[in-house]
């Protein structure tokens, strides 16, 4: 193992030179986007001999850096906005983020909910970003750090204490143009003591443009609230999409995030949630469905850092054709957080000859008084089963996607209680059976 | 159940007390100067007559080794070590290749006696009647004694020195070393393949099943001297050998290194079964001192429906960065791996397998079971593979990892990697506790709180402690008792 000259890569010097022409225009703290982008520089573009990488070699995969989206024009909005997504239809309280700009605020607000452009509070040092960067495991991830140094717009939303907020909140993330181009984009969220509400992430743009969105959504939950997540990655065909979610939780919290994978040439999800309070209940969970030589990663760290917490992790994956699925889950406990509990599940189905599932669950465990488990599986589905079903009289295919519905959905079932939503993930999957033919 | 002050006192004072092998034996020894150069690497090859390509090879692995850099992915955390502050061979002055028994300084003998491995072909292992073991034992870099081999020559088997099987059977060395761990490998194989002094070469002829057990017993005495042992195991078509394996060193404020390869060989229809019981010095209960036990075991499934079973019970050394692994290569081949890591004190193991499926139908089982007591960190570190090939493949992995303790680390990285879609991965990991319930019931029927932990850890491991041969599962059972005595938490 021979030590290996770092030679910067075309992406590498692109980003450093684009972090040169934009650093001046972007708003808020230059420092601190300088201080972001020497994070990501010193280490420059992760590559499979980072651990954290392994599966994912974004040197390799990110060829180019594309310049970032400029301010969409009235047109792009109006394409944008044609990318109708299922979770459209939900009754929500909707802002629209086309090309990494927010373009449309919600018109009215309930009490207790505020949301302010990003681009306006770092502009005016909207006393909120400081809650920014409070799970210290995001910090040195590169994905994180070149979002922090490029963030152009995104929301900060707070919900007052005591709030329920009734409807979900829905950020649609829109993406257009014809020519290939990055954004990056960040929401903080602040759940105060005792408020719930419900975030709906919608992610989609155009097929055939290798699009680079590279999105942060931060929340920090305080003691007693209750935050329903539910994310819809249907990004364009040649996209290559990064996204971290990471979240601070205080004692006794109810927290649920889950993320479906059903776009995207490259997606990496990345889910860093820090337990900072005792009793908290968290559940993350995904669902995966990739074919032709489509790439996606999933990488979670959950950081049980308080006693008495319980994580609940599950994520199912299908490939086909020449797919690449990757999960990477690490659940840390720290040698304060006795009677912890937790579970980390990881099942994948490979359907082709070709595709391949990488898997690594890891356990970092100090404490003596917990209960930790993971699990992870990798095959094909069960013969028997489809024998049963076809005994019964349905073509291969027809039982195939039943019981990869079956497959898929368990996180959904068991963890969304919205029903329309819950009905709107599934019939996403159900359309990506359908289209296997 | 956190640990009581009077617990964490007791955990502190066990390591020392407990390492009944720490003592030393005063036998001169012949050494060449300290450090590392190509004369070292000439004058180890000089010192075992060893044919001219065999020095051409030392050579190549020093000149690679020298433009490698030392591995730090391994959760362990040690001072580096001083290549060029230890010795790389130390051999008894007197008789450097004994004949016979009476020929060995009896300091020697009388160590082994200690040790409770017997030289001479009468003795038996104390409390087992029936069973013979073959005995190579390994005396800091050399082999002083070999026992049973005429036996064995009897049925074609050959046991012996590799030294001696490279000027005996060179043909044989030649043909299958470095085919399984290639020079190449990695920093601490490099190294190895460059100073390696002794350990045992086996091969089994076609269809013989080895009518006794094999065993080496390796022994670091030597200060300031690092072991490099190096073993071959064939095992020809249709054959079948079981392999014990034993390992003590003296207890001592530095820290020593221990950089073995091992490679084991099965072709069509063969078995082998490689037990280790790993007992070197751990250090102290400051972490001062022990051995530093830097492994590379592979074993290459080459043959159809071979099959390769590692079971290791790991008690001793301050840190562990080894993985036996199996190449299942053969169609149908299996590779298992059975392993007890325990670690107290301030010990660091990095321990685990990598099971490669590049054949068809290969199928591979790992039970792995951690215990983790004082201020030591315990990881399982584990590779399981499918290649486009490996239609068919199977795998089930099972790691549980057992804290005693507040101040001590379990951890699990297992890597599972599927390129095909008719292989089925299965992995499962537990981390617990001991059971305040089941400890309760144990001392309720009268058992001491002590009592009842090993008890309760015996039932834990009991699956990987089946696997031993006999012998060793007595006494892995016992060790599993004292590593673990004054450690209830």
């Amino acid at each position: 193992m021979a030590d290996i000259a770092m030679i910067k890569t075309a992406a590498e010097t692109g980003l450093a030179n684009l972090f040169a022409i934009t650093k001046s225009l972007l708003p808020g703290d230059a420092a601190h986007r300088e201080d972001a982008f020497r994070r990501f520089s010193e280490r420059g573009l992760p590559h499979r001999r980072i651990e954290e990488w392994k599966y994912t070699d974004l040197r390799a995969l990110l060829r180019d850096a594309a310049p970032f989206a400029g301010k969409p024009t009235e047109a792009d909005i109006a394409a944008a906005e044609a990318l109708d997504g299922p979770l459209t239809a939900i009754d929500s309280i909707e802002a629209v983020i086309v090309n990494g700009h927010l373009v449309r605020a919600p018109a009215a607000l309930p009490p207790g909910v505020e949301i302010v452009p990003l681009r306006e509070a770092l502009g005016s040092g909207h006393p909120l970003l400081a809650r920014m960067g409070a799970v210290g495991h995001a910090h040195d991830n590169a994905a994180y750090a070149l979002n922090a140094a490029f963030m152009s717009d995104g929301a900060v939303i707070r919900i007052a204490a005591g709030t329920h907020v009734e409807r979900p909140i829905h950020l649609r993330f829109l993406n257009t143009g014809a020519t290939p181009f990055a954004t990056a984009t960040r929401v903080l969220v602040h759940v105060e003591v005792g408020a719930s509400v419900t975030l709906l992430e919608t992610h989609a743009g155009p097929g055939g443009v290798g699009y680079q969105p590279n999105g942060v959504v931060e929340m920090v939950v305080d003691d007693h609230a209750k935050v329903a997540h539910m994310r819809l990655n249907a990004e364009g065909s040649d996209a290559l999409a990064l996204s971290t979610l990471t979240a601070r939780l205080g004692a006794k919290v109810a927290f649920d995030s889950f993320n479906l994978v059903a776009g995207t040439q490259v997606s990496r999800h990345q889910v860093y949630l820090a337990f900072a309070g005792e009793g908290s209940n968290a559940g993350i969970r995904g669902a995966t469905m990739i074919n032709g030589t489509q790439h996606a990663d999933t990488t979670l760290v959950i950081d049980h850092a308080a006693p008495g917490c319980t994580s609940r992790e599950l994520f199912k994956t299908v490939v086909d054709g020449q797919a690449t699925g990757v999960f990477q889950g690490k659940i840390i406990v720290h040698s304060r957080a006795q009677k912890t509990d937790g579970r980390m599940m990881s099942a994948a189905v490979l359907l082709s000859e070709e595709g391949t599932m990488n898997n690594k669950p890891e356990l970092e465990i100090f404490a003596d008084d917990v209960q930790c488990a993971h699990g992870a599986t990798c095959g094909q589905l069960d013969e028997d089963l489809l024998f049963y079903l076809r005994s019964r009289g349905l073509p291969l295919k027809e039982a195939e996607a039943l019981l990869l519905e079956s497959f898929l959905a368990e996180p959904i079932g068991e963890g969304i209680v919205h029903e329309d939503i819950a009905a709107a993930l599934t019939g996403v999957i159900d359309g990506w059976l359908r289209a296997r033919g | 159940m956190p640990a009581v002050q009077e617990t964490i006192e007791q955990v502190r004072s066990i390591d020392v007390d407990q390492y009944k092998y720490g003592f030393v034996t005063d036998v001169e020894m012949e050494k060449p100067a300290k450090g590392l150069t190509e004369d070292t690497v000439r004058y180890i090859s000089a010192k075992k007559g060893e044919p001219e390509w065999m020095l051409e090879w030392r050579l190549d692995a020093y000149r690679r080794w020298l433009t490698m850099k030392e591995p730090d992915w391994a959760r362990v955390s040690y001072d580096r070590v001083d290549y060029n502050d230890i010795y790389y061979y130390a051999a008894p002055k007197m008789n450097a290749a004994p004949k016979t028994l009476d020929e060995v300084d009896p300091e020697i003998l009388r160590t082994y006696e200690k040790l409770g491995i017997p030289l001479r072909e009468q003795e038996i292992l104390a409390g087992v009647q029936t069973s013979r073991v073959a005995v190579d034992a390994v005396f800091d870099s050399v082999s002083v004694a070999t026992t049973f081999k005429a036996e064995l020559a009897k049925a074609g088997v050959i046991f012996m020195p590799i030294s001696e099987a490279l000027r005996e059977h060179p043909e044989l060395v030649r043909k299958y070393l470095g085919t399984v761990v290639p020079v190449t490998d990695n920093f601490f194989a490099t190294l190895n393949s460059a100073v390696f002094s002794d350990g045992s070469f086996v091969y089994i002829p076609p269809g013989v099943r080895c009518p006794m057990e094999l065993s080496t017993y390796f022994r670091i005495n030597e200060k300031n001297t690092g072991q490099f042992e190096r073993t071959l195991i064939i095992a020809d078509k249709g054959s079948y050998v079981s392999y014990l394996e034993g390992c003590t060193a003296p207890q001592r404020d530095e820290n020593q290194l221990h950089a073995a390869v091992v490679e084991l060989v099965a072709l069509d229809d063969a078995e082998i079964k490689y037990s280790t019981v790993q007992n070197w010095y751990p250090g102290d209960a400051e972490g001062r001192g022990g051995i530093y036990n830097f492994v590379t075991k592979r074993g290459d499934c080459r043959g159809r429906n071979s099959v390769i079973t590692w079971t290791q019970v790991e008690t001793g050394s301050a840190i562990t960065w080894k993985y036996p692994s199996c190449i299942l290569r053969g169609e149908g081949s299996r590779g298992e791996f059975y392993s007890i890591a325990i670690s107290n004190g301030m010990q660091q193991v990095d321990s685990g397998t990598k099971m490669i499926h590049l054949g068809k139908n290969t199928t591979s089982r790992i039970i792995s079971k951690g215990i983790s007591a004082g201020r030591s960190q315990n990881t399982y570190r584990g590779l399981v593979s499918a290649h486009r090939k490996a239609s068919g493949a199977r795998n089930f992995t099972n790691c549980d990892s057992l804290l005693i303790g507040d101040r001590c680390g379990a951890h699990t990285v297992p890597y599972i990697e599927s390129k095909n879609a008719s292989a089925v991965f299965e992995h499962e990991a537990t981390t617990s506790k001991i059971s305040e319930d089941q400890l309760f019931y144990c001392q309720q029927r009268g058992l001491s709180a002590e009592e009842a932990t090993a008890l309760i850890v015996n039932g834990f491991v009991k699956d990987v402690l089946q696997k031993l041969p006999m012998e060793f599962a007595v006494e892995a059972q016992k060790l599993i008792a004292i590593s673990l005595e004054g450690s209830v938490g």
